[in-house]
């Protein structure tokens, strides 16, 4: 059975060492930053491709973000995703919001091309952290909902889906076709080849352009959190520090 | 206002008394506690200590095994019978998982790892983002209002009350709320010291430079009685699984002293090791963002401080 698969991601800028925010307190100060998207995602994207090179299909990729977002989309198209879906929109949208335009936006998509069996998103975005999307996605469509998988199969119409808890693993098995959401571990992304990056520029990118409705989960401000500017006190230089270093140990009652 | 409580081995999850703790210091009306499946009742003794009046059990033969949309659909029901105003749950992956499903059937916003809130219409709150390394405050306009408590933003606390009535009930379930239900459980090998339990973690970041490099990692680790983590850096490049992994998409520690080795202090890794009392960083750099978030550091190369540090700790040992 080949299958069709829709992967969604989200472009998030790439803090490093400490988040500076706008003098409005509404976004991250990105201008000195590059942007990536959630490792989560990252492992959703590379289990989509390796299924389409065991099962035989397609591979779609959808985001919704602003214009530079096509990056990601390219990105995710130079490990093998065959097409992207862009939702052109200049702010962050709320996880209600973001979840209607997907559903919209992928209801379109099925009319003209046929069911994706799975549609696959990361078990929380990497800067909002909501939850969520992929949950009211699922219930919208009606199909049935994975999170927090770290293990994935499709055979015979179903996906076995593996989810860590304490000493072990929970599975579940779902009826096709099903959203699961992924967590990093699934699988070890591959890196992008130069090939592969030619071949992004030329594979297909839908865009519309969805109206924001009212958000319900309003965001009013950021706030850099307390306690990310202390000084190390500095116990020496090189091997010689290791006596130093054994006292305080000693101090804190592990050696 | 309604109050999901996990609940494992007959006793409630401590993040589950969190949420507790967090939702009466929201509003003074009853607090309604809402235990699901086999063990609730055990679970729910105790649970007016920390404010609870009445302890809903949801007992059904179909919650044998876990069943999210069974259990939002209880949630649901539940808050809609008692004219909960707020639905409160743990923000842990179990709890993060249902009250996103409990949400979307009511038709209402969900605020995820809420860390405070301030009763209202609209509700204020203030939640985490980044796992922790930025807050926002937003207002959630929800009837009734579906929020998460972050893990450890509050310590559980008593209050002195007395038991909670208990409440058994036989919840309305079909055949499409079990669809997604936990069918198997496979066993994890049995390993050593987990990275959560840890007392203390020695990480290697990418100035290890090879999966080899790791050998004075693991001997202090061994040494210490601790266990070995690694950077995104270190797990992408091949040289130790994920398992290992602290961060934000990795775990979250606890130890008493986190020994972060040629690791560069990452905001997204740092979220990882919140929860550690100390921190002592070892890097060539003395200007590495690490510094920023240290206690401690050694400037120095961590193929000679740390086998340097091992053999110290053996030398007094032996004395
Ligand atoms: C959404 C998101 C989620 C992420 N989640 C995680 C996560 O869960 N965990 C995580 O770790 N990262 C995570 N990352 C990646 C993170 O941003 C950093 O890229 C990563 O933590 C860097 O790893 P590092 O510190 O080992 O490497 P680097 O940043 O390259 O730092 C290496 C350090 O080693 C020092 N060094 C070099 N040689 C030596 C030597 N011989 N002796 C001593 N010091 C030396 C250098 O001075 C430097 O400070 C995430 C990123 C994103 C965008
Ligand atoms: N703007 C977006 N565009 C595409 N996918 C998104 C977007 N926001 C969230 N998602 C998907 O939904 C998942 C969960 O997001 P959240 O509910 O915000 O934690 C993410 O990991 C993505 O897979």
């Amino acid at each position: 059975m080949t299958l069709k698969l829709l992967v969604c991601v989200k472009r998030v800028p790439m803090t490093g060492g400490k988040i500076v925010l706008t003098a409005d307190e509404q976004e991250i100060s990105t201008r000195h930053l590059g942007f990536t998207i959630s490792p989560h995602e990252e492992c959703g994207v590379e289990q989509a491709v390796q299924l389409i090179e065991r099962n035989g299909g397609e591979s779609v990729v959808l985001t919704l973000g602003p214009a530079e977002a096509i990056e990601q989309i390219r990105d995710a198209m130079a490990l093998g995703i065959d097409r992207g879906i862009h939702l052109q929109v200049e702010e962050e949208w709320d996880p209600e919001a973001t979840a209607e335009a997907i559903v919209a936006a992928l209801r379109s998509d099925e009319a003209a091309t046929g069911p994706f069996d799975l549609v696959l998103f990361g078990n929380e975005s990497a800067d909002s952290g909501g939850y969520q999307v992929g949950l009211r996605v699922a219930h919208a469509l009606g199909r049935p909902c994975a999170t927090g998988l770290k293990g994935l199969e499709v055979s015979g119409g179903a996906a076995r889906c593996e989810q860590e808890i304490a000493g072990g693993r929970d599975v579940y098995v779902l009826p096709l076709p099903a959203v699961a959401t992924i967590l990093e571990g699934l699988n070890l992304p591959r890196y992008p080849s130069v090939p592969g990056r030619m071949r992004a520029g030329r594979k297909p990118v839908e865009t519309t352009f969805p109206a924001r409705p009212a958000s319900r989960l309003e965001r009013l401000r950021l706030v850099v959190p307390e306690g990310q500017s202390k000084q190390a006190e500095v116990l020496g230089q090189g091997p010689a520090a290791a006596p130093a270093v054994v006292e305080i140990l000693r101090g804190l009652g592990v050696v | 206002m309604l109050v999901l409580c996990e609940h494992a081995d007959g006793e409630a999850t401590d993040v589950s008394l969190q949420a507790l703790t967090f939702a009466r210091t929201l509003a003074s009306g009853p607090l309604d506690a809402l235990l699901i499946g086999p063990g609730g009742r055990e679970a729910a003794t105790g649970l007016g200590d920390l404010g609870a009046g009445t302890a809903h059990v949801a007992e059904h033969d179909g919650l044998a095994a876990f069943a999210p949309d069974a259990w939002a659909r209880i949630v649901c029901d539940t808050a809609a019978r008692l004219g909960s105003t707020v639905v409160v749950a743990p923000g842990s992956e179990r709890g993060n998982d249902v009250m996103a499903r409990a949400a979307v059937r009511a038709g209402q916003p969900l605020a995820a790892n809420c860390i405070a809130a301030r009763a209202g219409r609209p509700l204020a709150l203030t939640r985490i983002r980044w796992g922790g390394s930025l807050l926002e405050e937003a207002r959630l306009h929800g009837e009734p209002a579906f929020l998460t408590v972050a893990p450890h933003a509050v310590a559980s606390e008593r209050a002195g009350g007395g038991a909670a009535a208990l409440e058994p009930f036989t919840p309305q379930l079909d055949e499409a709320d079990l669809v997604v239900r936990v069918s198997d459980r496979v066993a994890a090998a049995a390993g050593g010291v987990s990275l959560t339990d840890a007392k203390v973690v020695v990480t290697g970041g990418r100035g290890v430079g090879s999966r080899e490099g790791f050998a004075p990692i693991e001997e202090l680790a061994a040494v210490l009685g601790g266990a070995v983590g690694c950077s995104r850096a270190v797990t992408m490049a091949g040289w130790r699984s994920h398992t290992d992994q602290v961060g934000q998409t990795g775990t979250k520690i606890a130890p008493e002293i986190y020994i972060a080795c040629g690791v560069s202090g990452a905001t997204q890794h740092l979220a990882g090791a919140k929860g550690a009392k100390r921190i002592l960083a070892i890097n060539t750099d003395p200007e590495a963002p690490i510094m920023a978030s240290a206690d401690y550091a050694v400037i120095g190369d961590l193929h000679e401080v740390v086998p340097a540090i091992s053999a110290e700790i053996l030398r007094q040992r032996g004395r």
